[in-house]
């Protein structure tokens, strides 16, 4: 493996057919020198757009401006101001996964009685995937059309029922005004990844508890619920994770201000000189992988548990 | 039909009171786009789209629609020429390789655009020297972001066909590598690399983050520039765009429903 990292970089600049397999051509059994050619072009790529990206993201969080070594830039993770958003992200992110997972497995509970192949269940699944991927700025708007100062929903309350939803503030452009656009994107999320842990469920376990002498209830409590749970709590962790890393949403809807993590990164981008200190960027992204980290690691290990059972 | 699931009464109440949460906003963007100037009803909003006199306001959006459009081609290249033919040679050569690659090609899953972001500008400093400050040049980092979405629709269709014997079989029929890949691994796979295709394209599309902080004028970093001054076209194109995806991912259901994986 390193060795097709470390000549990848000249390989791919000398080759320029991506296809990169005719290397393989000649005899029916290519001897292996010839055929991980095929695979520098892709490495070389992934070294250089993920790998490279991802070491400068962390390590610029290690040095001064001058590229000099220095701890500081991670001492700012301890200020005060960087430690409340962070307990703001994950906050956000806590309470929209865990709305977004219990709406979603009632959604995917619904969903189950139906006929798999049917034209609901494909519609469900590709609005679902829309909401779930498409996000981001087209979210806001919604939102901002919705329940923004002129939206439908607030002049429709005002001025038919006296009711002004931002007596308070306009809280759609703070902190609070990101739950319901992030528990609109983690529902849809829950369903893609929670409904083949459900649909897995056999009817049989369900014929055989009530040939047992249970009921419809004593099935779920013993047999469902505690067969799902691992799928249920991997899914909470990657909704978790989906929250903390999202940024298009709320950069849409606060255009000043950054309660949450990413919107910090953004101004320490824009402005090298938030709290005085330089690529403090560097740190907040570094912060940012060890919390997506720890929880994607935790998520796989659930995952794993909870894939025993569906074979 | 699962016996598992819910009476019809329940599903029902479940399917309203979600899909009520769901329908508010989308309804009350459309009416929003619906909102006459002089008040009540009308299509004007929709009309201004194509008036000229109106067309300097909106004329961003159509410039970063532009833009992802060509994003979205070049990244579906990337996906077709580079990531596909590495997954073939991967499984059809270096099986041991195979956990290793899942691994690498999922990990954008788990590291957040945002913090891409913070190591891609330096080497798109680089870029810009080299190659340009053209749009099109994004879409080697977009290519990284649609990895593990497009690793997962090509695999299931890898998984689907039996790779080796067909490879195997052509082969001993005379056939070099490149007819091997082009007219006999390909067309096998055409569905799972026409779904890996059509998700990269719902993917670039909504991509913000990446192309708003290096400054590049994508179709939603557009929409957000017009925004501040016209609410109205943003919310016409988050409905047609959101239409459009739909209708992308409603394909991508029908290419996946075809793969002739028996169901059991």
């Amino acid at each position: 493996m390193t060795a097709v990292v470390t000549t990848g970089v000249d390989a791919a600049a000398s080759a320029p057919t991506p296809s990169g397999l005719a290397p393989a051509v000649q005899p029916r059994r290519a001897t292996p020198s010839t055929a991980w050619l095929g695979l520098v072009p892709f490495a070389a790529y992934v070294v250089l757009f993920l790998a490279v990206p991802t070491v400068l993201a962390i390590g610029s969080g290690f040095v001064t401006k001058d590229g000099a070594f220095t701890w500081t830039n991670l001492g700012a993770l301890g200020a005060p101001v960087v430690l409340a958003t962070f307990a703001n992200s994950a906050g956000l992110s806590l309470l929209t996964a865990l709305v977004g997972a219990a709406v979603g497995a009632l959604v995917c509970y619904a969903l189950l009685g139906l006929n798999p192949d049917g034209v609901v269940r494909s519609m469900v699944d590709a609005a679902a995937g829309v909401l779930a991927q498409f996000g981001g700025v087209t979210l806001a708007f919604a939102f901002i059309a919705t329940i923004g100062i002129q939206g439908v929903l607030t002049v429709f309350l005002r001025d038919s029922w006296g009711v002004n939803i931002y007596e308070d503030g306009t809280w759609l452009y703070e902190l609070p005004g990101l739950v319901l656009p992030y528990i609109y994107f983690q529902v849809p999320l829950m369903v893609i990844t929670f409904m083949p842990a459900l649909a897995a469920l056999k009817p049989q376990w369900a014929e055989a508890n009530l040939t047992l002498g249970g009921t419809r209830a004593s099935f779920w409590l013993r047999v469902g619920i505690p067969v799902l749970a691992p799928s249920f709590l991997a899914s909470v962790l990657l909704l978790f994770a989906n929250a903390f890393s999202s940024y298009a949403t709320a950069a849409a809807l606060a255009s000043q201000g950054s309660q949450i993590v990413p919107l910090q990164i953004r101004a320490a981008l824009t402005s090298e000189t938030v709290l005085g200190r330089e690529n403090l960027a560097g740190a907040l992204a570094l912060g940012m992988v060890v919390v997506v980290g720890i929880v994607m690691a935790l998520y796989s290990l659930v995952q794993r548990r909870a894939a025993r059972w569906q074979a | 039909m699962n016996r598992l699931g819910p009476s019809r009464v329940t599903r029902w109440v479940i399917a309203l009171v979600v899909g009520a949460f769901f329908a508010v906003p989308l309804v009350s963007t459309l009416l929003f786009t619906l909102r006459d100037p002089e008040g009540g009803v009308s299509l004007s909003r929709w009309a201004a789209l194509f008036d000229p006199a109106h067309s300097a306001a909106i004329r961003p959006i159509w410039v970063g629609l532009g833009n992802s459009l060509i994003l979205a081609v070049v990244t579906v290249a990337i996906v077709l020429l580079l990531l596909a033919p590495t997954m073939i040679l991967v499984n059809l050569r270096f099986p041991a390789l195979k956990p290793a690659f899942e691994f690498t090609v999922l990990l954008p899953i788990s590291i957040p655009a945002i913090v891409l972001v913070v190591g891609l500008a330096p080497i798109y400093l680089q870029i810009g020297r080299t190659l340009g400050t053209g749009t099109w040049t994004l879409a080697f980092a977009y290519g990284i972001t649609v990895l593990p979405f497009a690793y997962r629709s090509i695999q299931a269709a890898i998984d689907a066909a039996d790779l080796r014997t067909l490879s195997e079989a052509a082969r001993s029929l005379g056939a070099g590598w490149p007819t091997v890949v082009l007219r006999v691994l390909a067309p096998n796979l055409r569905q799972g690399l026409l779904a890996a295709s059509l998700l990269s394209i719902a993917v670039v599309l909504g991509e913000f983050t990446i192309a708003s902080l290096l400054n590049r004028q994508v179709f939603q970093t557009a929409m957000v520039v017009v925004q501040k001054q016209d609410p109205y076209a943003p919310a016409i194109f988050t409905l047609l765009a959101l239409l459009f995806v739909f209708v992308l991912l409603l394909l991508i259901g029908r290419v996946a429903r075809g793969t002739g994986k028996p169901r059991p």
